[in-house]
C-alpha cells in the first residue's frame, strides 16, 4: 500500500515527528511504500542540517536523512512555510539574496501542490501534528 | 474510518469532539497515541465516555506511548494495544484516517 | 504564490476534506491551512472544508487585525467560491457551545449535526487536519 505522511510540527518540542518517523519505518519494514513525507507549518524545522542535539539523544534530522537515503524517500519541505521560518536550500538562498542555506541531505523544498498530489497518488495520508 | 487522538483529554477537547462526531455511527475506530493515551486510563473523568463509545467503536492505544509514560498497567479493559506495526496495519485496514490535531 | 504544480493526475478525483479545529491568529494553523485549500483548487478534486471546535471562530464576522498587525485573511473564506470550493460544513454543536449562530458567520455554510459531520468525514478519501 502507498502511504503519504504529513508532519506539522518541528523536532523535539512535539512528539509528532518521532511518531511519524516510527510509523514510516514500520510501514517500510512491512513492505509498504512511503510515497512522500511532506513537512508543513513548524514541521519544516525538521529539515535544518544545523540541528545539534545532545549526544545521548536521537538526531531527528539525520534520522530522516538516513531513512530517505536507505529507502529513496521523497522528503518535501513546503516552500511557503519554509520561507516564513528561515529554511532554505542553495537555490532559494541565491534567489532571495541570503548568505547561507540550511537544508539537510535528502530533503527538498517544493510547493504545497506536492501535498495535494501526494493525497491523490497515495492510498492513505496520515497527518502528524499537535 | 480511523480516528487518531494525540492529546490528553485533560488538556484538550479533541477526544470528546471525536466521540461526539464519530461514536454515533458504526465503522469508526479510535487509536490513542502520544499524550492521547491518557484517554484510555481506568478511573478517569473520561472513562465513561470512552466506555460508552466502545459500544460502537473499536478502541486502540499505542503501547510504546503507554510504556514511555509509565501507564501501561492502568489501561481500561477492552482497549486493544498495538505497536507501530499495528498502527500501520490499522491505517491500512481502514478506508481513511483523520488526526484530531 | 510561487508554487509549482503538476495538475495532470490522470483524471483521478478524490474527496478531500480539510478539517479546521483551531482559532485564527493565536496560531498560524488556520492561515496556512487556507493556503493548502487554495492550492488544492488547482487539482480539480472534490474539496470540502469542515469547521469544528474553535475552527468555527475562523468564520466569525467583523475580524479586524489592524491593531495586532497581522494579516486579516478572513475575506479569503468568501473568495473560495471563486475557486469552486463551495462545500463549507460547520458543526452545529461547536457553534452552539460558543454562543454563535449561522448569522454570526461571514460566509454561507452548511450546518451539520455532529452525527452528520461524522458521516461526511467517513465518506472522504483524504482528510487533512492542521
Amino acid at each position: 500500500m502507498k502511504f503519504a505522511i504529513m508532519i506539522n510540527e518541528g523536532p523535539y518540542t512535539h512528539q509528532a515527528t518521532d511518531s511519524a518517523y516510527l510509523f514510516a519505518r514500520a510501514a517500510l519494514a512491512k513492505g509498504h511504500e512511503v510515497t512522500r513525507v511532506f513537512f508543513y507549518h513548524d514541521g519544516v524545522n525538521n529539515a535544518t542540517r544545523l540541528t545539534v542535539p545532545p549526544a545521548d539523544d536521537r538526531h531527528i534530522v539525520n534520522r530522516w536523512s538516513e531513512l530517505a537515503k536507505a529507502h529513496d524517500l521523497d522528503l518535501v519541505v513546503c516552500i511557503a512555510a519554509a520561507q516564513r521560518r528561515g529554511l532554505m536550500d542553495e537555490n532559494e538562498a541565491k534567489r532571495q539574496g541570503k548568505d547561507a542555506n540550511n537544508i539537510a541531505p535528502g530533503f527538498r523544498i517544493s510547493g504545497l501542490g506536492q501535498l495535494v498530489e501526494a493525497g491523490i497518488q497515495s492510498d492513505r495520508l496520515v497527518v502528524f501534528g499537535d | 474510518m480511523l480516528h487518531i487522538i494525540n492529546k490528553s483529554p485533560f488538556e484538550n477537547n479533541s477526544l470528546l469532539s471525536c466521540l461526539r462526531v464519530a461514536s454515533a455511527a458504526k465503522g469508526h475506530a479510535i487509536l490513542f497515541i502520544e499524550d492521547g493515551v491518557y484517554g484510555v486510563m481506568q478511573g478517569t473523568a473520561v472513562e465513561k465516555s470512552v466506555r460508552d463509545a466502545m459500544a460502537n467503536m473499536a478502541v486502540y492505544a499505542l503501547n510504546p506511548d503507554l510504556e514511555a509514560r509509565g501507564v501501561q498497567g492502568r489501561v481500561m479493559d477492552g482497549v486493544k494495544l498495538v505497536d507501530y506495526d499495528g498502527f500501520v496495519d490499522l491505517v491500512a485496514e481502514h478506508d481513511n484516517v483523520q488526526s484530531w490535531l | 504564490m510561487s508554487e509549482e504544480m503538476d495538475m495532470d493526475e490522470g483524471g483521478t478525483v478524490k474527496k478531500f476534506m480539510f478539517v479546521n479545529r483551531k482559532a485564527p491568529y493565536g496560531t498560524i494553523y488556520a492561515l496556512e491551512g487556507l493556503e493548502v485549500v487554495l492550492i488544492s483548487a488547482a487539482f480539480d478534486q472534490d474539496v470540502s472544508l469542515a469547521f469544528l471546535d474553535d475552527g468555527v471562530y475562523e468564520l466569525v464576522k467583523g475580524q479586524n487585525t489592524k491593531a495586532v498587525e497581522m494579516k486579516n485573511f478572513s475575506s479569503t473564506y468568501r473568495a473560495l467560491e471563486g475557486y469552486d470550493i463551495e462545500k463549507l460544513y460547520v458543526e452545529r454543536e461547536s457553534l452552539e457551545a460558543r454562543g454563535l449562530s449561522e448569522g454570526d458567520l461571514l460566509v454561507d455554510v452548511q450546518i451539520l449535526s455532529a452525527a452528520e459531520m461524522g458521516e461526511m468525514m467517513a465518506a472522504q478519501d483524504v482528510v487533512i487536519s492542521f
